[in-house]
């Protein structure tokens, strides 16, 4: 009679699953958890008085300036042309679409440093872009806007990939609906459609501008790295490590980390948001 | 609202989905469409309401040309089978919805539309679900918040396209009723889409059969059942049974079948077809019958037994338990046909007769006109 009435332990289906859990999180902490514990360790190493005089230090202000700057309007970019993207890769069926699809994937694929001599060769003077623009008085290489150009070709994939499955997934009837209950065609996306894909496409945003805080490679060669004026926080870390300031490059790097982390707690607000509607399924 | 259609014609692709609908709906009127998945039923409504353009055809409501209208200036109710309510607003915004987007000319003040919800609310007897999202709802509520959010607009004309589809049988035996207290308390004509005969018949005035494109036939539930204008609509409603026979005189008549109870009726001397249900054949036990039983499965309520023909033909035929003979397997019997309708071979289709199917065949459009 005991035996019948211990409780009954439900089997997993799948097997494996300390296993596979336990192989995951040895790679977790192996290859990202350490190293930013070692980062934060660090830079509590040096002690408060000297961590603040690192960051706040003229040259670590300018580049956080630039930086946060570039960033902010690479991302106000990526925000209206990854939106049209993604609108124009779902929402219309046209030759060559598939294609187009793939190409959204090269800023993924292209090392950053390719990208950089691209663009910088592209924009410098005597490039296809950079001498009319600089005939007309406007300087893109070793300026601003060629660390924003360069930001916005490196993380524009974020905002397609994260709008575009949520529009597939839109109900077409939704929108029928909005448009039979006496909806004009602005009406229809700004009430309907917008709302459906804002969590997806903030979440977007924010992690594109997480990449373009932290964008190294394509920006070193565009931006001409004139201290105080097109120097890059992750760049004014290197710099400091070349100059066996480990301390000083940890300060800058933790700055930057909790940016990110900052980021990423606030994309995954938007996820929240997001799942918060598709309770309960359609 | 009155609406007259005539001559519509809808392909997809090279799809000819609508092959010519002349249909004509009076004002306050309860209709049905009805037929198998494929039969063009649900292109007719979306053409209705605005969300689908007809090739060739006309659209009228009331005298109005609606294809000269777009779908939000009709004004009509469209109910979708997936209810396809706005996932990021509560019950209370998804209903207001078509009050809000209206021009501010024409747009009811806050209070009004808020009056509006509740009084759409307490009708649909859900003022409980009120701040609630769809996602968070049972299928049965959502529909009731889709034509909730289809009647805030006061539609002229209520469409629905399969609106207890996804609905178990329950909760479909409830909405139905109560459909139609609405279709009646808010006076609107009303149209809506069904592949369920009951739903049809116990909701509508008028049912329209379709089938491939075409209206196969308007009318009551009764006029329906006891006489199908087309081999199509009595398969449809049940008589799968095709017994082959030889018409003499306006009489059926075919080895080892009685079908003297059939009503006698103008119909040309040959060969037809004599369409059956199951329950509408009597076996009955006759040792010079023709016909054997090969074996017999009872549901408890109703007999089915598997009879083989003169011809081969083998026939499964229902009969009320209590009611029937004593059928054993071997035995023979006749068979007595209670009610059926004829039709002649040459339009019912029947395979192992080599008459043409016009039916089948492909008539190539040449009409450009309208």
């Amino acid at each position: 009679m005991t035996t019948a009435s211990a409780r009954i332990r439900p089997k997993r289906v799948l097997p494996g699953f300390t296993l596979s859990l336990g192989t995951t999180l040895l790679y977790l902490t192996v290859i990202i958890l350490i190293p930013i514990a070692a980062l934060v360790l660090t830079g509590a190493g040096i002690g408060w008085e000297r961590f603040l005089r690192f960051v706040t230090s003229n040259s670590a202000l300018n580049a956080f300036r630039v930086t946060l700057v570039a960033a902010g309007i690479a991302t106000l970019i990526n925000a209206f042309y990854g939106l049209l993207m993604a609108w124009v890769l779902t929402r219309y069926e046209f030759r060559g679409r598939v294609i187009l699809d793939g190409l959204m994937d090269i800023p993924f694929a292209l090392p950053t440093a390719v990208a950089g001599l691209a663009l910088t060769a592209l924009f410098s003077a005597n490039g296809w872009f950079g001498g009319p623009l600089e005939a007309a008085g406007f300087q893109v290489v070793y300026a601003l806007p060629g660390i924003i150009i360069a930001m916005a070709f490196t993380s524009i994939p974020f905002v397609v990939r994260a709008v575009q499955p949520v529009l597939e997934d839109l109900d077409p009837a939704i929108e029928e609906a909005a448009k039979t209950l006496g909806a004009t065609p602005w009406q229809v996306f700004y009430r309907v459609i917008l709302p459906a894909i804002l969590p997806a496409w903030l979440g977007g945003c924010t992690v594109s501008m997480a990449r373009s805080l932290g964008e190294f490679g394509a920006v070193v060669f565009i931006a001409g790295n004139l201290p105080g004026q097109t120097e890059i926080a992750s760049l004014l870390a290197f710099i400091r490590i070349e100059e066996d300031n480990y301390a000083g490059a940890a300060a800058i790097a933790l700055v930057l980390l909790c940016m990110a982390l900052l980021l990423l707690l606030l994309s995954n607000l938007f996820q929240i948001r997001a799942a918060r509607y598709r309770e309960g399924g359609k | 609202m009155a609406i007259e259609i005539a001559g519509l014609r809808k392909s997809f692709a090279r799809n000819e989905v609508l092959k010519g609908i002349d249909l004509e709906v009076r004002d306050g009127e309860l209709i049905a469409l009805l037929g198998p998945s494929g039969s063009g039923k649900t292109t007719l409504l979306r053409i209705i309401a605005g969300l689908d353009w007809p090739d060739y055809g006309k659209l009228e409501v009331d005298g109005t040309d609606w294809l000269a209208i777009a779908a939000r200036d009709r004004r009509i109710g469209f109910v979708f089978q997936h209810y396809a309510l706005f996932p990021h607003m509560t019950v209370r915004k998804n209903i207001a919805f078509g009050l809000t987007v209206r021009p501010q000319k024409t747009r009811p003040d806050a209070a009004a539309i808020a009056a509006r919800v509740d009084e759409l609310l307490q009708f649909l007897q859900i003022p409980h679900l009120a701040d609630r999202l769809p996602g968070q709802l049972s299928g049965g509520q959502r529909q009731r918040v889709a034509l909730g959010r289809a009647l805030a607009i006061e539609p002229r004309v209520l469409l629905l396209d399969e609106p207890f589809g996804a609905l178990d049988a329950a909760v479909r035996r409830d909405l139905r009723a109560w459909l139609r207290s609405v279709h009646d308390a808010s006076g609107s004509t009303t149209i809506f889409v069904t592949h369920d005969q009951d739903e049809a018949f116990e909701l509508a005035d008028r049912v329209v059969i379709m089938g491939e494109g075409k209206i196969e036939q308007i009318g009551t539930a009764d006029q329906i059942h006891d006489h199908p204008a087309s081999p199509f609509v009595a398969r449809f409603m049940g008589a799968t049974i095709e017994l082959p026979v030889t018409v003499t005189a306006g009489r059926a008549s075919a080895p080892g079948i009685d079908a003297a109870r059939l009503e006698r009726r103008a119909f040309a001397d040959g060969p037809a077809t004599l369409f059956v249900r199951p329950g509408d054949l009597t076996p009955i036990a006759d040792p010079a019958g023709l016909w054997r039983v090969k074996h017999v499965s009872s549901t408890g309520a109703v007999l089915r037994p598997v009879l083989s023909g003169p011809g081969g033909q083998e026939i499964t035929v229902e009969v009320l338990r209590r009611a029937a003979d004593t059928l054993t397997p071997g035995q023979t019997v006749l068979l007595r046909v209670e009610a059926g309708t004829l039709f002649p071979d040459t339009l019912s289709g029947r395979s192992g007769h080599s008459q043409p199917v016009p039916e089948q065949k492909p008539v190539p459009v040449k009409e450009t006109q309208i």
